[in-house]
């Protein structure tokens, strides 16, 4: 059965119960100051969020940053404090669990060792009643749709790390979710077979456009790979929430700009905006420098200006306009890159460069460039 | 000549591993096969010196023997399964129902399991006895002579008796075995849409078997041979096993028949704990180990 056959049927096949993405139109996960706390300690503090139909949103943030505690109020598994949830119209914060019609992927899979895959995948339509031929329907649909279809009557112990997450994923969807939640699902496996799964999550994500996914990870090459947007949270807050280009290429805070992509925040004094490229002139120690994105940011400000390392140039640029002069403080090779960090005006700066045929020595003067579109000026702590 | 001292030294280090060997097998054999071979071989030739079936067939024959056989399984299973249904629910509240105390609870647990049987027969007989806590009650409320609760002195008091000392047999592996299972597959069989009755059944359940395997083949060894609990609470009429080894052995001094009887009572309980040995080798898997 090729992957088009089995969705145009995902869309199609008779529901077995109400809860069912509503006629291939997807749910909104949406979250409604929502606050969770354990005894006196809050993990999710008057957070809120919507998660659009059909879109694919990461949750992204350092452990404890609330993000697992979001997905599980989502699940059902934690009752906020106050605030609500929502899957499309309907207020889930009290609804248990079983009654919210969401699949779940977690980490060690948690896949029931007494059953076969196939037992496995029917295990949701069982518990919800479905018909037996439905049920071997959907058996064959899931398990083709994650290329399973061959181990159908194998044990999870029978089968590898990929393998068994694969399995976890066709459990999930065969009860067709309104919602499908990933709790950090790759964080199990080695990185070549986490690299194989994230494409695999992406075709999925392309074969299932209204399926509503909500993911938790802390790996920002999987939010920025999979998401269309991506929520960081710090400290149970919403630090920021946005298109994953975007968040990348214009981060709206220190936060966010240091936790996506490390890249360097530069203490900097707005100087005064600079008329032909609508930017801001700013100043660095001796430093002048250029950049286009302002931000709102007025002038006389000290502020931070954003630049990614691998946006430092060794070589100048043609307008050399932006260049910082630093004395080299660490080199660390990476085999296709090289890593620098320099020390200016008591800032460290980190640059990654394509490998160097010459490496610069320990305490050598280096002068990086970057263009002033590559440079954003940001508040220090402000919540998108 | 350094062959032939590495060979000598190996000779010595074999000497060494074989006296470790022999010394338990020897206090072994002193202080159980020893005595157990004389029971045997008492029973087989009821002291007469030479082996013979006659005395078997007369002991293995007699109504009593029979009666005691049937009683002692009787209330050895009914016990054993009271103790896996009472053990597994408080397993599984303990386990998957957050509750205030529950480190003081499984402190209880280990203690209850090392006190001597007959206490909770003699507790027993305070609440339940003829003059106990309910039957004084009931009889002051009801203004009559007659305890109206007797349960106690027939086998139902001593089932409930064993049932009360015996759970925490079970409990306690399958508390082990519970805290094995992944929280994660509850939470995503739930989210599948299994409410908690389907995910007891389906996904507690079958790991919990090895644990319940063990715990109950446990319940039932202990409680096929128990004589303390029967002794202290002197049902009438119900004669097991060891009841009837000691009324032979000790009130009507026949060691012959105690030795069959007793015997007869050590065979089953190696059937038993065979069974419960290729049982556990079969559906054991990976959490046999904790039991």
């Amino acid at each position: 059965m090729s992957i088009a056959t089995v969705m145009d049927r995902t869309a199609t096949a008779a529901p077995s119960t109400a809860h069912v993405a509503s006629e291939g139109q997807g749910n909104r996960i949406a979250f409604d100051r929502v606050t969770v706390a354990y005894r006196n300690t809050v993990v999710l503090d008057n957070f809120s969020l919507i998660i659009e139909p059909g879109e694919f949103a990461a949750l992204l943030g350092p452990s404890g940053s609330g993000k697992t505690t979001a997905l599980r109020s989502v699940a059902g598994f934690v009752r906020p404090v106050s605030g609500s949830v929502s899957i499309g119209d309907e207020d889930v914060t009290t609804m248990p669990p079983y009654a919210r019609g969401i699949g779940m992927v977690v980490q060690n899979y948690a896949l029931f060792p007494h059953m076969t895959v196939a037992e496995n995948v029917a295990f949701g339509l069982r518990a919800r009643g479905a018909a037996r031929v439905l049920i071997e329907e959907r058996i064959r649909e899931c398990l083709a749709m994650v290329d399973m279809s061959q181990y159908a009557k194998r044990y999870p112990r029978q089968l590898s790390g990929g393998q068994q997450q694969r399995v976890a994923i066709a459990r999930a969807l065969a009860i067709r979710p309104r919602v499908l939640l990933l709790d950090e699902p790759l964080s199990a496996l080695d990185a070549q077979i986490r690299r194989n799964m994230v494409e695999e999550l992406g075709r999925l994500h392309r074969e299932l456009p209204n399926l509503t996914v909500l993911y938790v990870t802390h790996d920002q090459a999987e939010a920025l790979t999979l998401a269309d947007r991506i929520a960081i949270m710090r400290d149970g807050r919403l630090s920021a929430f946005g298109e994953a280009r975007s968040l990348y290429h214009q981060p709206p805070n220190r936060f966010t700009a240091e936790f996506l992509g490390h890249a360097n925040v530069i203490p900097v004094r707005t100087e005064a905006l600079d008329g032909p490229s609508g930017g801001m002139r700013v100043r660095f120690g001796a430093a002048n420098l250029l950049t286009t994105a302002a931000n709102n940011i007025p002038a006389g400000a000290n502020t931070h200006l954003c630049v990614r390392p691998h946006s430092l140039k060794l070589e100048p640029a043609p307008d050399r306009l932006n260049m910082i002069e630093g004395a080299v403080e660490e080199l660390h090779w990476q085999g296709h890159t090289q890593s620098i960090a320099l020390s200016v005006n008591g800032s460290t700066i980190r640059v990654v460069s394509t490998e160097l045929r010459q490496l610069p020595k320990i305490g050598e003067k280096l002068t990086v460039y970057f263009a002033a579109e590559d440079a954003v000026l940001i508040a220090e702590d402000g919540n998108a | 000549m350094p062959n032939a001292a590495a060979a000598e030294r190996r000779q010595r280090d074999h000497a060494g591993v074989g006296f470790w060997v022999l010394l338990p097998f020897a206090v072994l054999a002193t202080i159980f096969l020893y005595p157990l071979s004389l029971i045997v071989h008492e029973a087989l030739t009821a002291g007469t010196g030479a082996v013979s079936s006659d005395g078997l067939r007369k002991v293995l024959g007699s109504a009593i023997f029979v009666s005691a056989l049937l009683n002692t399984v009787r209330i050895a299973v009914v016990a054993t399964l009271g103790c896996l249904t009472l053990g597994f629910t408080l397993a599984l509240i303990y386990s998957f129902v957050p509750f205030p105390g529950r480190a003081l609870v499984a402190k209880m647990i280990d203690v209850f399991i090392a006190l001597p049987t007959f206490l909770v027969a003699l507790a027993f007989t305070f609440i339940y006895g003829s003059a106990g806590l309910i039957n004084q009650s009931l009889m002051a409320a009801m203004g009559t002579q007659v305890p109206p609760v007797n349960f106690l002195y027939s086998s139902w008091g001593v089932i409930l008796a064993e049932v009360t000392v015996y759970s925490p047999f079970v409990l306690r592996p399958l508390i082990a075995s519970f805290s094995l299972l992944d929280p994660a597959q509850i939470e995503v069989a739930s989210s599948l849409g299994a409410r908690p009755v389907r995910i007891v059944r389906q996904i507690i359940f079958p790991a919990a078997l090895p644990a319940l395997l063990a715990g109950g083949s446990l319940c039932l060894l202990l409680t096929v041979n128990e004589f303390g609990i029967l002794l202290f609470i002197g049902a009438k009429g119900v004669i097991t096993l060891p009841l009837l080894v000691y009324d032979k052995a000790i009130q009507q001094f026949d060691y012959a028949s105690a030795c069959v009887i007793a015997s007869v009572n050590v065979l089953l309980s190696l059937m038993l704990y065979s069974l419960y040995r290729v049982a556990l080798s079969g559906l054991g898997g990976e959490r046999a180990a904790v039991v």
